[in-house]
């Protein structure tokens, strides 16, 4: 950051003279807080795996994330402000890592960097690998890819950056350093026979129990995976019933049943169009996220319109100015 | 290291006539289908391998792993792979041992390199190694439960042996394993799980794994240690171990007695979930191996599958053009990952972050040109098995233009023929002026962490480590494979063993691959068009059998041992997928190369050898 901008703390609701802008600031403690904090975020020079790799290039020249204060990237865990878990967390490594967290100070944070360190990523199923770093320590953001782009952990960054400045001073709960007292260190796992995590004892020992009455481990029982036959498609199937049928009287119920269906079908085909003209269609606002998840409903996602956009942004700036 | 009465055999039946011939009892030919070697006799095991060493000539162990037979033949079997540092094809040999107790002798005193190997045997396979001085677990940590790697083991998220699952396909009912495990998490318990005695060993075993009778309750308490001696930790968090690599070193004053390397950290079972997945699975997995040359380790793992698929009736090998892509993928990978490993290893030396930011700079160009080409930057999946999946593009066009600098669109072969003419001539040469002759460079670096030839034949050494210490072993040369037999290149050779060598080494590799890239850019240009892919093959028909593929990766020899139970019909999925890791084997001798150095020097040794932990723990 080149000069301070006094002007970028001053938004209370007493006014500065407009002269004075440059010299004086009129602020909140909190967003004083929180803009010391998000303006010089410390990284712990940690790094798992490959997603190491490409931060240790979003800290390079090309990349630089110096640009927004968090270059200095601290090797000792006590003088870092934020951890980035940059990949694969093994269960053996678990107990580092928590002790690493327990030893730094507050207010800390955690970014899980990768498909690895938010839910297991690729190596999920293995037998040393923890399903995701929030299985032991509060997570702050996550950054998806394998591995994130450089420009994707620098967006993870700068979410972070704007989550520190939601943060209030006024509201004890909010983060935890703002409490009375120290807060509790996460609890470090155990190596035993498989990691044993010390908020869970209750639960193994209730399990262990059981074992040993020879009775089964009450995993929540899921739904059978539906089987889809490999049929022939169903007017045929439907077909080969009525044939297959040596009562006249089912084979004409079910034959009046597959013409009934035919009709519906038909008129299901001709109604949708129309249905959308009458504007039962959601906007493209709301169509959206649907869209995203399962495309299919909504026939595709909704074209996005540049020029709308465009108009937006710049109105968006012309408020700013 | 050979006299008159060696015979200078590398010739495999020949070497296999002579073994039989001397040892007609203990030595019997493997007639399974798709098998290679001879079945030695577990009692006679260590003379039949000195023979191999000492009288025909087969001085380099390559790999060394358990498979479990488990409904095939009921048996655990160590498979080993011996070369001649001279060249020419393996003699594998193999031993075999009952699944209970399993015991096999220990060849560390014939091969010091399987010090490593049979410890991650007995991790994971559970194969004791009689006369092995320090059997402990090396990747899990001791307490573990159980040996993963056998095939009646499960872990706690199994589903079922084969991908793909039945719950996602056909149907598709996915669910999140967490949901079915009780605790929520990956974990699962044995039922004599006794809470009352809990207690982690892990730590404590490494200590006395040390021979120092060292109680980690007594250390900080200052009557029980009298002596000078002091115990230091490095690692797994520790900026200069390049991941999450550990050593136990035990200092008089600052000179170095004993060192341990601790690994396991970064241990994510590539070898089970490899054995659940397709064979055409592995590959993005491999990626992740070392990860900073993806392509290479591609290469290496399709290399070993064809070497099965080329039995089988449908099978058409690569084509030219997909040749000399692929060793142009390999070679700007190897020179990535020496720029790297300079960068890195100055870091360790002091000169913190500066030549590092030069080398990755060149570095970025080069990625530039994988994501166009392969759409990522360092996980490239790019190799198949008979081909690359798609060609080099016309134009090298930026995806996202977020980039703080300009928009990419290049015309892909000027970008390259820019890029291996000039840019990267002049990058080494850059590195070679501020470095080579630094006064800091040459005092901190000259004579240190020697390493004496026999001395790493012997550890299985391997890639710039070995050549470094005058072992002219490059397996480019010396069993060649894809297009290099053609190419015109030299092995790069240093005599000295010192870090300085292997700092030189590398420059010097780097300027044999940009001599292998320039004979490849006509190559790319003359077979311009030509089909990269034979026929698409979703599930290709593996035959039955073993193979070992190996190439040349920037780090030493990567391995891949492959073992194919299925049919034409069964599931294709590989038996056994084991990786001969060169950075894991390379860290066999690390403790011998630090001792009496001073613990600065520790970094450094390591720096010089470049690990990668993605591979060296898989």
């Amino acid at each position: 950051m080149s000069e301070l901008d006094l002007r970028e703390l001053n938004n209370t609701e007493f006014p500065v003279p407009a002269d004075m802008q440059g010299n004086v600031a009129i602020t909140s403690l909190s967003k004083l807080y929180n803009w010391s904090r998000r303006s010089s975020l410390w990284p712990m020079l940690f790094g798992l795996a490959c997603c190491a790799i490409e931060m240790i290039a979003t800290a390079a020249a090309r990349y630089d994330f110096s640009r927004f204060g968090m270059e200095v990237m601290r090797a000792s865990p006590r003088q870092s402000d934020l951890m980035i878990v940059s990949g694969t967390v093994t269960k053996k490594m678990v107990v580092p890592i928590v002790r690493l967290y327990n030893q730094m100070p507050e207010p800390k944070y955690v970014l899980a960097m990768g498909a690895c360190a938010s839910g297991g990523g690729p190596f999920k199923e293995g037998y040393n690998v923890v399903s995701g770093i929030d299985k032991y320590l509060p997570v702050d953001v996550y950054v998806p890819g394998c591995p994130p782009t450089p420009q994707a952990l620098i967006y993870g960054m700068i979410a972070l950056q704007k989550k520190i400045d939601g943060q209030s001073l006024a509201n004890m709960d909010d983060v935890p350093w703002y409490g009375v007292g120290p807060a509790e260190p996460a609890p470090v796992p155990i190596l035993g026979p498989d990691i044993i995590d010390p908020r869970q004892m209750d639960l193994i020992r209730r399990q262990a129990e059981m074992a040993a009455a020879g009775k089964s481990f009450a995993v929540r029982a899921l739904p059978e995976p539906i089987k889809v036959e490999k049929a022939a498609p169903k007017a045929a199937a439907a077909k080969a019933a009525v044939a297959a049928t040596d009562d006249p009287a089912k084979a004409e119920r079910l034959r009046k049943r597959e013409e009934a269906l035919a009709r519906k079908r038909a008129a299901q085909g001709q109604n949708a169009p129309a249905a959308e003209a009458a504007g039962e269609a959601p906007t493209p606002a709301q169509a959206a996220p649907v869209a995203e998840a399962a495309p299919s409903e909504q026939g595709g996602k909704p074209k996005f319109d540049k020029e709308a956009m465009m108009a937006k942004i710049r109105a968006k700036k012309a408020n700013k100015g | 290291m050979t006299d008159n009465a060696v015979v200078e055999q590398t010739d495999t039946n020949a070497a296999i006539a002579v073994l039989k011939e001397k040892f007609p009892d203990a030595v019997q030919d493997d007639t399974r289908e798709g098998y290679k070697g001879i079945i030695v006799d577990k009692n006679k095991l260590v003379e039949v391998a000195t023979a191999i060493r000492d009288e025909l000539g087969f001085d380099y162990l390559s790999s060394a792993t358990g498979v479990d037979y488990l409904g095939i033949g009921d048996h655990l079997e160590m498979v080993y792979h011996a070369y001649s540092t001279s060249g020419g094809p393996a003699l594998v040999f193999k031993a075999q041992t009952l699944r209970d107790n399993a015991e096999i002798p220990s060849l560390i005193d014939v091969w010091p390199g399987a010090d490593f190997q049979e410890r991650e045997a007995w991790d994971l396979m559970g194969i004791r190694f009689s006369g092995h001085p320090n059997l402990k677990r090396i990747l899990l940590w001791e307490g573990f439960n159980g040996h993963p790697l056998r095939k009646d083991w499960k872990e706690a998220y199994y589903e079922q042996d084969h991908k793909p699952f039945d719950s996602r396909w056909p149907g598709g009912h996915v669910f999140r394993a967490e949901e079915r495990n009780v605790y929520g998490k990956n974990v699962a318990y044995p039922d004599d799980l006794d809470l009352s005695t809990l207690t982690d060993v892990s730590e404590e075993s490494i200590y006395s794994g040390m021979g120092l009778g060292v109680s980690v309750q007594n250390l900080g308490n200052s009557e029980h240690l009298q002596t000078d001696r002091l115990i230091v930790n490095m690692g797994p968090h520790h900026p200069s171990t390049h991941g999450v690599f550990r050593m136990v070193v035990s200092l008089n004053g600052e000179t170095i007695e004993s060192l341990e390397p601790v690994m396991g950290y970064l241990h994510r079972n590539h070898e089970k979930i490899g054995e659940r997945n397709t064979f055409l699975h592995n590959m993005p997995f491999t990626d992740r191996l070392d990860y900073i040359s993806s392509m290479g380790n591609n290469h290496g793992y399709a290399l070993a599958v064809e070497q099965l698929l080329s039995q089988g009736a449908r099978w058409t090998p690569p084509t030219y053009r997909a040749e000399a892509i692929r060793v142009l993928m390999v070679e700007l990978t190897r020179i990535v990952n020496h720029l790297w490993a300079i960068g890195f290893l100055l870091n360790d030396l002091g000169a913190f972050f500066t030549p590092a930011l030069y080398a990755i700079a060149e570095r970025e160009r080069i990625l530039d040109f994988f994501e166009a080409t392969a759409g990522s930057r360092m996980m490239c999946n790019y190799m198949r098995f008979g081909g690359v999946f798609k060609d080099i593009p016309e134009r090298i066009k930026s995806v996202a233009n977020l980039v703080n600098d300009m928009v990419r669109d290049f015309n892909t072969m000027d970008y390259l023929t820019e890029l291996i003419n000039e840019r990267l001539p002049r990058a080494v040469d850059e590195l070679d002026q501020f470095l080579t002759d630094s006064e800091i460079i040459r005092t901190r670096t000259v004579g240190v962490g020697y390493l004496p030839p026999e001395m790493a034949i012997a550890y299985s050494a391997a890639g710039p480590l070995l050549r470094a210490s005058g072992v002219p072993y490059d397996i480019r040369r010396a069993d060649p494979y894809s297009i290099y037999p053609e190419l015109d290149f030299d092995v790069a050779v240093r005599y000295n063993g010192d870090i300085y060598d292997r700092y030189l080494i590398r420059l010097d590799e780097v300027r044999e691959s940009i001599r292998i890239l320039k004979q490849i850019l006509p190559r790319l240009e003359r077979t311009h068009g030509e089909n990269v892919f034979g026929p698409k093959q979703h599930t290709p028909r593996v035959p039955l059998g073993e193979a070992y593929g190996r190439v040349e990766n920037p780090k030493g020899e990567l391995g891949y041992y492959v073992v194919s139970a299925g049919d034409e019909k069964g599931p294709q999925n590989p038996w056994r997928y084991h990786v001969r890791a060169p950075s894991f084997i390379n860290l066999t001798a690390l403790g011998e190369m630090c001792k009496g150095h001073k613990v600065a020097d520790v970094v450094a040794i390591l720096g010089s050898i470049d690990i990668v932990l993605g591979e060296t723990d898989r």
